[in-house]
């Protein structure tokens, strides 16, 4: 198997990345429209499906409409970095998918390459790096715009962002334990080898993506955007294709997220239950079979986004604060020590990757988790107030009647 | 390796291009006709009642603050997760993954354990003084 080398290596990169760019531009115009299609749907209303056969050229009339429309910049806002701020959201949200591997390797006539647009030596690193700059633009938007909805929307999302930040990286660390090493392709042999991580690091892979929820602002994280208490958050000022750049950044972000997760957590793109995929010589059905599992992950998180945004509601900020750095950050780091622990015990009794190895991780993960939900719940659910209420509830007005019964029976005798 | 950074270099290239691309392309497309009332940051539909940039809460310092000693207590744990492995056994590992018997060393978990006792004593000292205390 060599490697390309020289320009037909330059030719090929270029040609991964515009085959990848264009993926994603398809991908996030029409999860637009499937968020309004998936949203109207689950609202029980039809959506929008008048711009072609179901709405699917909506995405193509919003674009042109985007690009037409007048665009407005406030009197006293600050021109330079209003107009810069949507390309700071705009570029780390594609310069980040980079390193995600899209498939098994392709063979070429001029070598067997990659399907990442680069393979680097700091792996997923690049990810965490490049995706906390989007932070930049969020908050440059709300500070340029020089209104106060864009002010609070853009602070908001600074320490919101930063939060969570700690606890994605702490996530990672267990991936790491396992793995050992941070380059993408590793991770995904390893999971071949073994198990798939959301199996062997259930616990955080879970929080995982809870702080990806939140990198992404999306529901129930939505606070920097929050329509009924800051109209549209950061973007308030924001309109036509400026305010396009910033949706589009956040679907990217969002498709990122989902490929992130499927590669750390479940398999990359491994396809389950079989080994043809990643054993023999690489072939360009392997490259498109696994290409596309990838892909029916990553579209399965897209949905799962959407699908939360209309199940569950808004937090507060100080609960979205307290979840951050009150749970998730004493909880990883317990989880790290623990993970590393069992490691050490594993190696103790000299269990190597097996049924034994998987099995021994999958117990643990499953009685932290039963602890986690245990002392989360706090009596709400598991074991629930909800029905002892109503027990109290029940005694009070049987308590009332008999009260009432009473009184009635002293006044019919006093007359 | 150095050449393994040579396509996020292209691909930056290319999306920083695209972005001056759809921003000039907007700008050119679009006819403008600013009025006052148009030019006015939104308030809810009254006039804006003086400038945006005052003082905010304290509390978005501290946020950030503490994010940066705790970022960098993950980075610290990076190097340490991939050598892991390697630190908890003293001999080559057998080609299941398996550490040979009586091989095992704790010195990676030891070394771990007190950076993280030092870290939790600062995460006590902060949370008690109510910093994580957000209302």
């Amino acid at each position: 198997m060599s490697e390309p080398t020289g320009l037909a290596w330059v030719a090929l990169s270029f040609a991964k990345l515009l085959a990848i760019f264009v993926v994603y531009l398809g991908t996030v115009a029409y999860t637009t429209l499937a968020e309004r299609r998936i949203s109207a749907w689950i609202q029980d209303r039809h959506g929008p499906n008048r711009v072609g056969p179901q709405g699917l050229f909506q995405p193509i009339a919003d674009g042109i409409k985007n690009l037409l429309k007048e665009e407005t910049i406030p009197g006293s806002a600050s021109p330079w970095l209003f107009v810069l701020a949507p390309a700071l959201a705009f570029v780390p949200a594609f310069v980040t998918w980079a390193v995600i591997p899209w498939g098994a390797p392709l063979p070429t006539p001029w070598g067997t390459i990659s399907l990442a647009v680069a393979d680097l030596p700091v792996g997923f690193l690049f990810i965490l790096a490049i995706s906390s700059l989007g932070v930049y633009g969020i908050t440059l938007a709300g500070w340029s715009s020089n209104n106060k909805y864009s002010l609070l929307g853009g602070l908001r999302s600074s320490a919101q962002m930063v939060s969570y930040e700690i606890a994605m990286g702490l996530s990672t660390i267990p991936v790491l334990l396992l793995a050992g090493n941070v380059a993408m392709g590793d991770i995904v042999a390893q999971q071949q080898a073994t198990s798939w991580n959301a199996v062997l690091l259930s616990v955080a892979f879970l929080t995982f993506l809870v702080s990806a929820f939140a990198e992404t602002n999306r529901l129930p994280f939505d606070l920097p955007e929050a329509e009924s208490e800051l109209v549209a958050g950061y973007h308030t000022e924001y309109s036509a294709m400026k305010y396009s750049m910033f949706m589009i950044a956040e679907y990217a972000n969002m498709m990122t997220a989902g490929a992130f997760i499927s590669t750390l957590f479940l398999g990359g793109w491994d396809i389950p239950f079989t080994t043809w995929d990643s054993t023999g010589a690489p072939s360009a059905l392997k490259s498109a079979a696994t290409f596309a599992m990838l892909y029916a992950k990553t579209l399965f998180w897209l949905f799962f986004f959407i699908w939360v945004r209309w199940t569950l509601p808004r937090f507060r900020y100080d609960q979205l604060m307290a979840l951050g750095w009150r749970v998730l950050l004493p909880l990883l780091l317990a989880y790290i020590v623990l993970i590393a622990s069992v490691l050490l015990a594993l190696d103790a009794v000299g269990i190597g990757r097996g049924g034994a190895y998987v099995a021994t991780l999958f117990g643990v993960n499953v009685a932290v988790v039963a602890v986690v939900a245990f002392w989360l719940d706090r009596g709400r659910l598991v074991s629930p107030a909800a029905s002892r209420l109503q027990v109290q509830e029940l005694e009070r007005l049987r308590q009332v009647a008999a009260r009432r019964a009473a009184i009635a029976a002293a006044g019919s005798r006093g007359t | 390796m150095a050449s393994a950074y040579l396509p996020v270099l292209l691909l930056l290239a290319f999306v920083i291009a695209n972005a001056g691309l759809i921003i000039g392309a907007s700008h050119l497309l679009n006819k403008r006709r600013p009025t006052p009332e148009k030019l006015q940051p939104y308030e809810s539909g009254i006039a804006p009642l003086g400038d945006a940039r005052d003082r905010f809460s304290v509390k978005f310092y501290l946020v950030a603050m503490l994010f940066i000693v705790f970022d960098i207590e993950t980075v610290f744990l990076v190097p340490w997760g991939v050598l892991y492995r390697e630190l908890s056994c003293v001999m080559p590992r057998l080609a299941d993954g398996a550490c040979p018997a009586g091989a095992v060393s704790f010195f990676g978990l030891g070394e771990m354990l007190v950076f993280m006792a030092i870290l939790v004593v600062g995460f006590v000292y902060v949370w008690k003084k109510g910093a994580l205390q957000w209302d």
